[in-house]
């Protein structure tokens, strides 16, 4: 199944290792974040009375 | 309905929570399919034998980082001329995103270069024009995150990014103003002496198509999350002082 990728086997996989990494620390930043700021808007909106739009 | 109703921050949610589960399915749908397609059901290219396969990753990366610097001018643009927030918030969102594109292109770049040139790196036109398109970035996000008040640093944030637009440009044109460097022209092309071979260029299509998805969904997520974090900002102001 794994293409033979010869003396360019470094390049190209760690190209693809590397891609992966970044995508990953992106996307993993982003739902962080998203998530602790969407938290931590609720509990401000429940102690002020207010709703989330 | 007009598009400046999305400027309402409160549609802007509604319609983006809409929006995010579609664009998460079809963003990973189009890069499993174009990476997986690319990298095993594909021939080695005769002259850069396997390497061809960081066509996937580079080419859609480099054209994402330049179209993302696009997005955020034109996001900046409506924010110096109407003063929309969420434009300026859009624009904020969709610099770490552009500047993960960047990276990507200039690591596999490096990683390509160095068995088809002999060589990491060259100061050639496209790459310098790139290399200091991510140190805009890299400024831009620092600005954003230097300047406490978040209109202030909107206004110079949009006028750094209308300067970083230059070499914005230069990245994407280099090779045919200065026509030379190591780099090669576009990959994708009209004319089908240029373009790459059909059976890169199907694969290559759909790895676009999912790297433009990536970064939507990206933003959308990241814009939602600065619009709450500017609710949240004005709820805890409004507590301090009452």
């Amino acid at each position: 199944m794994m293409p033979e990728l010869g003396k360019y086997a470094v390049a190209v996989l760690g190209s693809y290792g590397a891609t992966a990494l970044l995508i990953a620390a992106l996307v993993g930043h982003s739902l962080w974040q998203a998530a602790r700021v969407k938290r931590a808007l609720t509990e401000v909106e429940a102690r002020q009375g207010k709703s989330d739009g | 309905m007009s598009i400046w109703e999305y400027a309402n921050p409160k549609r802007f949610m509604q319609t983006s929570a809409w929006a995010l589960p579609w664009a998460m399915a079809l963003t990973l749908l189009c890069l499993v399919v174009g990476l997986v397609w690319g990298f095993f059901f594909t021939p080695d290219d005769y002259r850069q034998g396997s390497t061809v396969k960081i066509i996937y990753l580079h080419v859609p990366s480099a054209m994402m980082a330049i179209n993302a610097w696009v997005m955020m001018l034109v996001a900046s643009l409506i924010w110096i001329v109407r003063r929309h927030h969420v434009s300026a918030l859009a624009a904020k969102a969709a610099a770490p995103v552009g500047l993960t594109f960047t990276l990507i292109a200039l690591v596999t770049g490096a990683l390509w270069g160095q068995p088809m040139w002999g060589t990491w790196w060259a100061w050639d036109p496209r790459l310098t024009a790139f290399l200091i398109l991510t140190l805009f970035y890299f400024g831009y996000i620092a600005l954003w995150a230097a300047v406490e008040n978040p209109d202030t640093a909107a206004d110079l944030t949009a006028i750094l990014c209308l300067v970083g637009s230059v070499f914005a440009v230069l990245s994407r044109y280099a090779v045919n103003f200065w026509n030379q460097g190591l780099h090669q022209g576009a990959s994708l092309s009209l004319d089908k002496e240029e373009n790459v071979a059909d059976v890169f260029w199907l694969p290559l299509l759909v790895c676009i198509a999912g790297f433009i998805l990536l970064f939507v969904t990206m933003v959308l997520v990241r814009t939602r999350t600065e619009i709450r974090s500017r609710r949240l900002q004005a709820l805890l102001a409004r507590e301090r002082v009452a």
